[in-house]
């Protein structure tokens, strides 16, 4: 039993004592999820210490039979990808506890036990090399976030929470067919078996097999990031949810999505990849700037922050499917980037919606005055997400673009900078109408400002952000390696699919941006 | 040649259970008159002993496998797989029943005789190896089945029930029977094994023509009892009309049996032309699904609506069937045990629920339950994540499984199409825990009262049978695939 084994645990631990705890016991289930939340982030930070960022394959690896026949294994492990999304899921975990203290008011049992489930879904899902256990992973962060949404949400959260639930599963259920497919081919769920497989020819697909799979592992993650015209199920869920919820959702949730892309669709299926990447980045850009568009009308801030996302994400898609090591690179780092601001504006609109008990911007004017330091910490957060250089997004956004211009400069990188534009544009529009201008009394009463418990809350990821955006070497080194592996793979398994006549040319093409990366 | 009639004592031992149902059958009736009402608790404590017997006997009987009564019986390990099922079903049935009975001031003498021939029956269906010792055990479950739906004499819906299974189920094994005539013309023989030895080839093999008439003769019949579209039409007024831990058990006790018989019967006697057959199976599984599920979406009445769900696990045990391999009867055997415990734990919380002359039936009437009870809305929420097939449960596994032995037969679209059935399904499951967890609390829950003793064990066993069967699966998979290797 390995480091990453327990923060594996301590979730489920956590989850399973919440369940023992008397219900009246308030203060105590409160003060349980957190004790678990932070020790799992504690073991976790040990993850980063221990992590040798020179290795590229998995470390801290577990493997031990599940189910005999088929062939099942537990088998997790961390490499430069998995490594920073599960610290990203141990750091907002109890952050959401903390944001949750006195805004879960009913079934505080429920929702403090549901947080534990959720956290230990999604470090499960990022740490799984076995695709059936990804896949039990997969679905098990689906129960608590269903719950999430439909028993604490807002008005219209049975609607959200059932839409939600519905939009995943189905696509999911899709997956499950080609990873049995793959298993009966493979005879092993073990994924880096079967990469070797492939690499070696053992295992084969023939273009349509290959495009069939690709599309039914593709359509899940689709969903999940979410992909324009995918993406109707975001807006409501995240309306709907809890702040707690959004938070989660938005922040780690979105990058099950993307992370299944550059996890298992690259390796498995290059050919397919590379032939569909031209209209996913079609789409990809599509959502960027329709993203954008849709935010700068809402009337609902969480709507903003939500269609924000879509156009966030639709960058980390661009970046996937340049196939270049920069645009690689900057992909992942942006999911990173976007789960701190992202999470941090949900934590910021949460804060006021708990003030004002609204989430209309019309309701809001002059929230500087009373709230000072509020508006200070809310600036920040919008800045980081609209780019601004020293703070995260603007690495991210950069690498991204800076990929997007090796493929295709013209049709990709010039719309997707539109984007960068759009979200300064209704960002700075949003922070004007709610912070600035004369205070209405309605505002004045009730608006004050941050509690020591909520400062707690938010300063860490202001914090991120900051070390993020000013030296991202402390984690792009290590994603690197990941990326850069990731990417021979899919050289690798080309060549020997469809002896495509352009691979050498990808390969010394990417010999020559990792030089220039060092 | 010399016979011998006389049976050995083994061949006792492997009729063993049977013997003890009958028996304990056969006494409740004497004791009924006797004790008359002075004491109703007394017969379910009997039926849970004999049946508990019956079990032990069911797997000592396993200690020495063979035929039986000159191979009118096989015991073999896929007997005793089902055999320990239905007298499994039997047990959560009566633990169920309890409180029902004394709630609707039922009679309970007769109610736990007939089911205790009900189970007898079956279990001479599953062992069966000869094709009328199988249509005598279908009958014996069967009769008890009719007279149990309609048991609450008083009640409209259940008359209607009783009615329409009797009559329906009279006519599909009228088919069934019929189909036994023609197979028995052209092979004559009615021993599953003799059958096909004959099918194999040779210059003895009939007429394809013939064979096709045998088998969907007794296809229709087969179909029916495990209620396959298109045989289905009887089922959700049926699960609907019948009293609730009725429903429990028609849907899981004499389906398994209906489902082992059907096994047996196509994978041993009919196995050498697989090849024709499961187009058919392929068919019914598709429509069962699709009626199933599309039906269910629209139902407010819970037991109707986990009657068409009921429908629509069946079609996902054909897909398993139209696999027509070992690992798709271990499949299919594995899904009959996960369904067997989700579906009695929601009955039994349905039963719970629905009130004095089951009133509250309504998918709203669960409205609040998690603020109500929340240990018994936790425990259907188990049953309801397990039916949609989420993981960790047995549901999740028993799908993941079936559709895994599809793809090995390279049944990709009615993979592809059952899965997606299987998320249409989501939906209306998903309605209940909607209703219970996320709606302000009721009528029908404002006035609940706490668990009886009896209800609770047969909420909690099923619960840690189903997460049992999602997190460790192997111990009744290995079993299953180690008896999926039916005597031919």
């Amino acid at each position: 039993m390995n480091l990453l084994d327990i923060v594996l645990a301590i979730p489920l631990l956590g989850f399973l004592v919440l369940l023992l705890v008397p219900r009246a016991a308030e203060g105590a289930m409160r003060a349980t999820a957190l004790g678990f939340s932070l020790v799992a982030f504690a073991v976790s930070l040990g993850l980063a210490v221990q992590y040798e960022t020179i290795r590229p394959g998995g470390q801290f690896i577990t493997d031990i039979v599940w189910i005999a026949s088929p062939n099942i294994h537990y088998h997790v492990s961390l490499d430069g990808l998995s490594l920073w999304l599960l610290i990203l899921t141990t750091l907002l975990t109890p952050i959401c506890i903390l944001i949750s203290w006195r805004s879960i008011r009913i079934r505080i049992k429920e929702f403090f036990a549901f947080m534990l489930l959720l956290e230990f879904g999604l470090t499960g899902v990022f740490a799984a090399q076995d695709l059936f256990l990804f896949y039990v992973f997969w679905e098990v962060s689906l129960v608590p976030m269903y719950f999430l949404i439909g028993i604490w949400g807002h008005e219209r959260r049975i609607y959200a929470a059932l839409k939600f639930f519905l939009y995943t599963f189905a696509a999911s259920v899709l997956m499950l067919t080609a990873i049995i497919y793959v298993y009966n081919h493979a005879g092993t769920f073990n994924y880096a078996d079967i990469l070797a497989h492939l690499a070696s020819g053992k295992l084969h697909f023939n273009p349509s097999q290959q495009m069939m799979l690709f599309l039914a592992f593709f359509l899940a993650f689709a969903v999940k990031v979410p992909i324009f015209p995918l993406h109707t199920w975001l807006p409501d869920a995240h309306v709907e949810a809890p702040t707690a919820g959004s938070v989660m959702l938005a922040s780690v949730m979105l990058k099950m999505g993307t992370y299944g892309l550059v996890r298992f669709c690259l390796p498995m299926f290059p050919g397919a990849a590379r032939a569909c990447a031209p209209w996913i980045v079609v789409l990809a850009i599509i959502g960027i700037v329709y993203g954008a568009l849709v935010a700068m009308v809402q009337p609902n801030m969480k709507k903003l922050v939500a269609y924000s996302s879509v156009s966030h994400l639709g960058f980390v898609v661009l970046g996937i499917f340049s196939f270049t090591q920069i645009g690689m690179d900057g992909a992942v780092y942006q999911m990173l980037n976007h789960g701190i601001s992202t999470g941090a504006l949900f934590v910021l609109v949460g804060y006021l919606d708990e003030r004002r008990h609204s989430l209309v911007i019309a309701d809001y004017r002059g929230v500087a005055a009373p709230a000072p330091w509020l508006s200070t910490v809310f600036m920040i957060a919008m800045l980081a997400s609209i780019g601004l250089p020293l703070l995260n997004n603007f690495v991210g956004e950069f690498l991204v673009l800076q990929g997007s211009a090796q493929t295709n400069f013209l049709h990709w990188t010039v719309p997707a900078s539109i984007g960068v534009i759009l979200s300064a544009c209704y960002m700075l529009w949003l922070y004007q109408r709610v912070f600035y201008g004369e205070t209405p009394d309605e505002v004045r009463r009730h608006v004050f400002d941050l509690q020591p418990r909520e400062w707690a809350a938010i300063v860490p990821l202001i914090a991120m952000m900051v070390w993020m955006g000013v030296y991202s070497q402390s984690f792009l080194p290590a994603v690197r390696k990941t990326t850069a592996h990731i990417l021979d793979q899919t050289l690798v398994n080309v060549q020997i699919r469809v002896q495509a006549p352009a691979a050498p040319i990808f390969r010394a093409a990417t010999v020559r941006e990792r030089s220039h990366a060092r | 040649m010399p016979v011998n009639f006389a049976p050995s004592s083994v061949e006792y031992l492997r009729f063993l259970a049977e013997i003890i149902l009958i028996a304990a059958g056969t006494l409740l009736m004497v004791l009924d008159v006797i004790l008359r009402k002075q004491s109703r608790d007394i017969y379910g404590h009997i039926s849970i002993l004999a049946l508990s017997a019956a079990m032990a006997a069911a797997v000592l009987a396993y200690s020495s496998p063979g035929p039986a009564f000159s191979d009118m019986l096989v015991v073999d390990g896929f007997a005793t797989f089902f055999r320990v099922l239905v007298i499994g079903v039997g047990i959560l049935t009566v633990l169920s029943s309890y409180s029902f009975l004394q709630r609707e001031g039922a009679e309970t003498g007769e109610y736990h005789a007939l089911l205790l021939f009900s189970i007898a029956g079956q279990c001479v269906m599953v062992s069966a190896g000869e094709l009328i010792m199988i249509f005598i055990g279908l009958e014996i479950s069967s009769i008890s089945s009719y007279v149990l739906a309609g048991y609450l004499r008083d009640d409209k819906r259940a008359n209607e029930a009783a009615l329409k299974y009797f009559l329906l189920g009279s006519f599909a094994t009228a088919f069934f029977l019929y189909g036994v005539a023609v197979v028995y013309g052209m092979t004559g023989s009615t021993y599953l094994t003799a059958i096909h030895t004959v099918l194999s080839g040779g210059p003895a093999a009939p007429a394809p023509v013939f064979i096709g008439v045998a088998l969907a003769l007794m296809f229709v019949g087969l179909a029916f009892k495990v209620s396959g579209a298109p045989f289905q039409i009887w089922a959700p007024d049926v699960y609907q009309g019948a009293p609730t831990p009725v429903s429990a058990f028609l849907t899981t006790g004499p389906k398994a049996a209906a489902f082992a018989v059907f096994l047996r019967i196509f994978m041993t006697a009919f196995e050498p032309i697989a090849r024709d057959w499961y187009p058919l199976v392929w068919g019914s599984a598709l429509l069962s699904m699709t009626i199933g599920n599309f039906a269910a979406l629209t139902q407010s009445n819970i037991k109707r609506l986990l009657g068409y769900s009921s429908i629509a696990h069946a079609g996902y045990v054909l897909v398993a069937v139209s696999a027509h391999s070992h690992i798709g009867t271990a499949a299919a055997m594995f899904y009959l045990v996960a369904y067997a415990f989700m579906n009695i734990g929601a009955f039994a919380v349905v039963s719970h629920l629905s009130g004095k002359g089951e009133r509250f039936l309504s998918v709203d009437d669960f409205a609040g339950l998690g603020v109500r009870q929340p240990g018994t809305a936790a425990l259907l929420s188990i049953f309801l994540l397990s039916l949609i097939g989420v993981p960790l449960t047995g549901g999740f596994f028993g799908k993941f499984y079936i559709f895994k032995a599809a793809l090995d037969a390279h049944l990709v679209w009615l993979t592809v199409l059952g899965l997606l059935n299987s998320a249409v399904a989501a939906y209306y499951y998903l309605r209940i825990l909607v209703a219970m967890y996320m709606r302000e609390p009721g009528e029908a829950t404002s006035e609940l009262e706490p668990l009886s003793l009896g209800l609770r064990a047969a909420l909690v066993i099923p619960a840690l049978g189903t997460l049992f069967l999602g997190i460790f699966p192997t111990w009744v998979l290995d079993f299953a695939g180690k008896s999926s290797m039916l005597t031919r």
